[in-house]
């Protein structure tokens, strides 16, 4: 029997005390989700193969020396999983802090539920340091001894090099999701990858050079993914840095990308009458939320 | 005793010219500059030279380690036709009988590793020998690599033989060119003489050597970073499961082992498994290579039988140097852990190190005297893990520098909030790096430190 044709097995296993099945080849999370268990994740892109790097989902598996990532962790038939052990929530909060005394996370919209759940305490690493201007040139495998005074951070310009969307690595959690979506994920285009080593690891086109003059298509997957607000289009950065980014009075009006046959969905993203950012549903299972430039980015003949 | 400097020289151009020398002083340098040629080196690397108890190093030094033939007339490849005579799974059980682990610093029994890869239906395996050697305070694959290179590449072929690999990866640190020359020339010389390609020894197995040389980066010794770097790939650890004995090098089962472990492999199967298991202990069995540095008195690579105390050890190298006082020694390495001058009777096994809360790791003896700033030397393994960390998650990644800020705070005298929040602060934050960190790395940076807090006075309240 072919293998499509075979019924999906289920694997049982126990998630806080309570038996769940899920369909082989779940992860934890899947199982967490289908008890309701409300998971922390950052990293993880519905869209996306797990990078498992953030580690804010972790949760404890009976057996196991480490905690495991759940987004990740396949589920296998006799797991005892605890999401809310005393040693889960000192790591959930210590990622929290980690991350959120080094990034900017005013704008990634799980962050401040998050840190409040979790009673995190960033602070506690002292104040930020000042921003850097060249976190772009950072040697690898050197650094300046620090003093502690100040707690390290990746504060540093905003970078705004063309008409379509800026890079605002200021905020960037490093989940690998764009470079994932703009790479062999969805995109092919391999325009960015990660530079660098440890806490100077850092999103870059190659040799840190401008968009326009990278291997960028203006795609907009990259934006599309990216769960902190550090990619976002220049529309948006520019009403953000006005004081005029009012999500509230959006309207968003789903329609099909004139531009080819391919007919893509499009979500227009409309404020005071003017077209502020275009995605497509991240749940159709033919595009996943990819479009190309001209759906992504064609649209000012409309309002110009 | 001043510690001695040591100096390396280079000056580059058409004619290259590279002198390392230790001790050295500034008139030795010029004499260097002007090319002048080092002067040996006072004491050998090797401080039990031609000792004939030896098992791991007992060619070191004795053997041409650029001739095939001095290789056979010392007992040389007899080890692989004993495997061809036993077959896939007598070496496969010898191995297990021996009960060989891991040299590389996990201490992961060989023979299961073997015997999952050896079990896997996918198709090709892979073996990978890990020679990156990167954790600060080990140079004994070196000296194996550099002094007996014909018995890794015969190592190998018998690992690959018992787990059914045709091709094998030596990955090598990018700081060991001497050894890089000399094993790509025994390996021209085995593929020349038939010990290595189609039908090794015609006996119908195939299997060569491909080497492949790090640039630099300590994480690339974890078993699955070096497989992305060998693909070609940014050296990140992948996440496990699944294991590299399923899915390892480009997706294949990969047995991947350190030099030291591969090269025990050869007394094993010239022996047998049990006989191999005869010296050591019920836990650690066999021999293992030490690597002595700091404060003694005549450092290098020794080989000692498990279950020696590190009393004996420190003895065999002459103790102390100027009978100062000993402070403290550094177990396994950065990523290992600190005993006292009070723990020395700790036996040296894989065991019995855990016991007394430090590891072996792969087997740094680095010996500190009462000059010592031990602070200072927090900072610089501190240090350390925050350049090596590879960035790929999040407790590893910010952890590592909010310990070094932290330590930055003590040493200064300016902790925030007293000495113990901070110390509190270390803690958590290092079990979270232990507990949800992706790989050793990340898992182990905060251990030296932790037990550096714990067992010695170098902070108020702490060693205690
Ligand atoms: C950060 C890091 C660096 C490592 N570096 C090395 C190394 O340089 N050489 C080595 O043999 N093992 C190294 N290891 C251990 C390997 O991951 C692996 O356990 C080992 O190669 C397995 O071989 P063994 O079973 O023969 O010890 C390292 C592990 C970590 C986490
Ligand atoms: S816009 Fe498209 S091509 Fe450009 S970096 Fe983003 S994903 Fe890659
Ligand atoms: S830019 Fe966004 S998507 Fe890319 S790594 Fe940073 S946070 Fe993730
Ligand atoms: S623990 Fe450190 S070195 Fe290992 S994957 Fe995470 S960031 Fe990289
Ligand atoms: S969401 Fe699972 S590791 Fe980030």
């Amino acid at each position: 029997m072919s293998e499509l044709l075979a019924p999906r097995r289920m694997v049982e296993l126990e998630v806080d005390g309570q038996p769940v099945r899920v369909f082989e080849g779940s992860t934890i999370l899947d199982a967490c989700r289908r008890l309701e268990i409300d998971t922390p994740t950052l990293c993880y892109g519905e869209t996306l193969e797990p990078a498992n790097v953030c580690r804010v989902c972790v949760v404890e598996l009976e057996g196991s020396r480490v905690l495991v990532p759940s987004c990740s962790r396949k589920a296998e038939a006799g797991m005892k999983v605890h999401t809310d052990s005393e040693r889960v929530r000192l790591s959930r909060k210590l990622v929290l802090e980690l991350l959120a005394s080094s990034v900017d996370l005013s704008t990634t919209p799980v962050a401040a539920g998050y840190l409040e759940r979790y009673d995190a305490e960033p602070g506690r690493f002292g104040p930020p340091a000042p921003p850097s201007d060249d976190r772009d040139r950072a040697r690898t495998g050197h650094h300046e001894a620090p003093d502690g005074r100040t707690a390290a951070t990746v504060q540093q310009p905003v970078k705004v090099d063309n008409e379509l969307y800026v890079r605002d690595y200021a905020k960037c959690i490093l989940c690998y999701r764009c470079v994932d979506a703009c790479g062999e994920q969805h995109q092919n285009t391999f325009a960015i990858a990660v530079a660098g080593r440890g806490f100077d690891a850092r999103i870059s086109t190659e040799l840190a050079t401008p968009l326009p003059e990278s291997a960028c298509v203006y795609c907009g997957n990259c934006i599309e993914v990216c769960p902190t607000g550090a990619l976002v289009f220049r529309s948006e950065h520019e009403l953000r840095a006005a004081g005029d980014w009012r999500e509230e009075e959006q309207t968003v009006t789903e329609t099909t990308c004139p531009y080819c046959g391919v007919g893509c969905s499009l979500e227009l993203h409309v404020q005071s009458n003017r077209i502020v950012k275009v995605t497509s549903p991240a749940d159709h299972d033919i595009t996943l939320g990819n479009l190309c430039i001209k759906g992504r980015f064609g649209f000012s003949h409309v309002q110009d | 005793m001043r510690p001695s400097p040591a100096a390396l020289v280079a000056v580059a151009g058409e004619q290259p010219l590279e002198r390392a020398q230790a001790p050295v002083t500034a008139a030795a340098v010029l004499d260097l500059l002007a090319g002048g040629e080092a002067a040996p080196s006072p004491a050998s690397s090797l401080p039990q030279d031609g000792e004939p108890r030896l098992r791991l190093l007992r060619r070191v030094g004795i053997a041409d380690p650029d001739s095939i033939d001095d290789y056979r007339a010392h007992g040389g490849y007899a080890a692989l036709r004993h495997a061809f005579a036993l077959g896939p799974e007598g070496v496969l059980r010898e191995v297990k009988d021996s009960k060989l682990v891991g040299r590389g610093g996990a201490a992961f029994p060989t023979g299961v590793k073997w015997e999952a890869v050896a079990r896997q239906p996918a198709r090709p395996h892979y073996l990978v020998c890990n020679a990156d050697e990167s954790e600060p305070g080990t140079f004994k694959d070196r000296e194996l690599m550099e002094g007996d290179p014909f018995a890794v590449i015969e190592a190998m072929t018998i690992a690959a033989f018992a787990t059914g690999c045709e091709r094998g990866y030596l990955y090598i640190r990018g700081e060991y060119p001497e050894a890089r020359e000399r094993l790509e020339h025994a390996l021209a010389q085995a593929r020349h003489r038939g010990f290595l390609g189609e039908s090794v020894m015609g006996e119908g197995f195939s299997f060569d050597v491909e080497i492949r040389r790090g640039a630099g980066a300590y994480i690339c010794g974890e078993e699955t970073a070096i497989f992305e770097s060998i693909e070609g790939r940014r050296g990140e650890p992948r996440n496990k499961p699944p294991f590299p004995v399923e899915v390892g090098l480009f997706g294949k089962p990969t047995v991947v082992n350190n030099v030291e472990t591969l090269v025990n492999v050869l007394g094993v199967v010239l022996g047998s498994g049990p006989s191999f298991a005869e010296v050591g202990t019920e836990g650690s069995t066999g021999t293992k290579l030490l690597c002595l540095s700091g404060h003694v008195a005549r450092p290098g690579t020794y080989e000692i039988a498990f279950g020696v105390t590190l009393r004996q050890v420190l003895d065999l190298a002459g103790g102390v140097p100027g009978g100062r006082p000993l402070r403290a020694v550094l177990m396994g390495g950065a990523a290992g852990g600190f005993l006292g001058p009070g723990d020395l009777d700790v036996p040296l096994t894989f065991e019995g190190a855990r016991a007394a809360g430090t590891t072996l790791g792969s087997g740094v003896v680095l010996v500190l005297d009462d000059t010592v700033d031990l602070p200072r030397l927090l900072q610089r393994i501190a240090a350390f893990f925050r350049d090596e960390s590879c960035g790929q998650c999040v407790p590893c990644r910010v952890g590592t520098v909010r310990q070094e800020e932290a330590l930055a705070r003590l040493v200064a005298g300016e902790p925030r909030g007293g000495v113990e929040t901070e110390l509190a602060l270390i803690a958590e934050v290092g079990q979270c790096m232990r507990d949800s960190s992706i790989c050793g790395l990340g898992q182990t940076a905060s251990s030296a430190l932790e037990s550096a807090i714990r067992r010695l006075p170098v902070f108020e309240g702490s060693g205690t």
